[in-house]
């Protein structure tokens, strides 16, 4: 009995038909409160108006976005070492996952910035980073797409993401030497006496913790549809092979 | 090692070997900056480290379809990969030749660009040290990117979706210790990053675009 077990694409799928409905159902129930909290229940800030209520979707997006880069690279490197087909389909099917927060990420943030900041777009370190985190999905995506065979798909990508990874990770200190910031610091964080006030923290952590369960659903759906597909993909060469 | 360095370089000198092209399209690309943006040697002068930068990492990038293409067609990579020499040095070689024959001709050919984009005269030295020490990470970076996306068919475009992003670090420490030296400020932090950043790539980038190459002539 170990994790590795769940190698087994046939294991995989019965782990993930149990656990998929409670991750749906508790990433409902977590967005649900955590936005409907956030937007009618919490007071309007001093400063900011109504429009800090945009944070419930704004951060969560963003830890998406980045954790889901982070999940795709261990996942490669499983895939690299352990050659397990369901780490690389997982590492694919995170992917566009990803792209997707990265965008909702950039564009509520330009949707806050205009009233607050006056602009919709500063070439400010994080925002900066973000956008460039954005070109390495699409990269990475693109790369999936332009190959047929799926092994020689998975090796180079999973060899992208490593690459990737570190080169994203110089840009975003490259870009914090290259221009000041105007964005805030960290909203949450463990380490710091001050967080954002108790009243918007609360619905924000119960938010985020929905926008996760809810990347866990989305992640284990689609990687059961991309096992879907491989399997048709080695049917349909089988009987090519047989006529 | 050495024969296969000049072994590149001769096909690269040779007719048809498309040496200059790059130069060239650097030539035309400074020619049009200022059709563009106007003539006013201010503003030419602001912006001449940043266009010189990102001029050369686009003529390098616009030379990396060439540097494995032929040979994997040809079937010189089969050969090369089960060669007694390393894969890895090999690639590293084939960076070299394509940094001679692209990077160094950039990097000569920058100061006199510099003159037609008015500028000035105590940026000249740092322009070139900069290029110098950043020009071997895009072709290091470069040759990687090339090692992806051999083996899809009508990959040019796809390489620069790829390699480009992998160029940022790249050029923001180049063009900044580039633009430091036109206002006579402290250019060394950049510098150090920049030369870190080239060390980096040439010590480990073979290894993985090896890696990339075996998986796809497997």
């Amino acid at each position: 009995m170990s994790l590795w077990k769940y190698a087994n694409p046939v294991k995989f799928l019965a782990l993930s038909a149990r656990v998929q409905p409670y991750a749906w159902a508790a990433a409902a129930i977590g967005i649900l409160i955590g936005l409907g909290w956030g937007f009618f229940a919490t007071p309007d800030d001093f400063r900011q108006g109504s429009t800090i209520k945009i944070i419930y979707i704004h951060v969560p997006a963003a830890w998406i976005a980045i954790n889901a880069w982070i999940m795709m690279l261990f996942a490669s490197l499983v895939w690299l070492v352990r050659r397990h087909h369901v780490s690389a389909l997982a590492a694919k099917a995170a992917a566009p996952i990803g792209l997707v927060m990265t965008v909702i990420g950039l564009i509520t943030g330009a949707v806050w910035g205009q009233p607050m900041w006056g602009t919709w777009w500063v070439w400010d370190p994080r925002l900066t980073s973000f956008l460039i985190l954005f070109l390495f999905y699409l990269g990475y995506i693109a790369l999936w797409e332009a190959i047929d065979d799926p092994d020689t798909a998975a090796d180079l990508t999973s060899i992208l993401c490593l690459v990737g990874s570190v080169f994203a990770l110089l840009s975003r200190y490259a870009v914090l030497f290259w221009s000041q910031g105007l964005h805030q610091g960290a909203s949450l964080s463990l380490d710091k006496e001050e967080n954002i006030s108790d009243v918007f923290w609360q619905p924000l952590v119960l938010s985020i913790a929905g926008f996760t369960l809810l990347f866990l659903a989305l992640v284990l759906y689609r990687t059961g549809t991309e096992i879907a597909l491989r399997r048709t993909r080695a049917l349909n060469v089988r009987l090519d092979k047989n006529t | 090692m050495r024969a296969m360095l000049i072994r590149d370089l001769r096909l690269a000198f040779r007719a048809g070997g498309g040496f200059g092209l790059g130069l060239a399209f650097f030539l035309i690309l400074v020619v049009l900056v200022p059709f563009s943006v106007g003539p006013q040697g201010e503003l030419l002068a602001s912006i001449a480290p940043g266009v010189l930068w990102l001029g050369a990492l686009l003529a390098c990038l616009l030379s990396l379809d060439r540097l494995l293409a032929l040979d994997f067609e040809d079937g010189t990579l089969d050969v090369l990969a089960t060669a007694p020499l390393p894969l890895e040095a090999a690639l590293a070689m084939k960076s070299l030749a394509h940094w001679i024959t692209t990077g160094l001709p950039l990097v000569l050919a920058a100061p006199f660009l510099g003159i037609l984009l008015n500028l000035p005269t105590q940026g000249f030295s740092w322009l070139v040290i900069s290029l110098l020490l950043g020009t071997p990470a895009l072709s290091m970076i470069g040759t990687f990117g090339a090692a992806l996306t051999v083996g899809i068919k009508r990959g040019g475009l796809l390489m620069s979706l790829l390699v480009l992003p992998l160029y940022v670090p790249t050029l923001i420490f180049g063009a900044e210790a580039a633009r430091r030296g036109v206002v006579g400020m402290d250019v060394q932090t950049p510098l150090f990053l920049l030369a870190g950043i080239s060390l980096g790539a040439i010590a480990l980038l073979p290894f993985a675009a090896a890696a990339a190459l075996r998986m796809t002539i497997r």
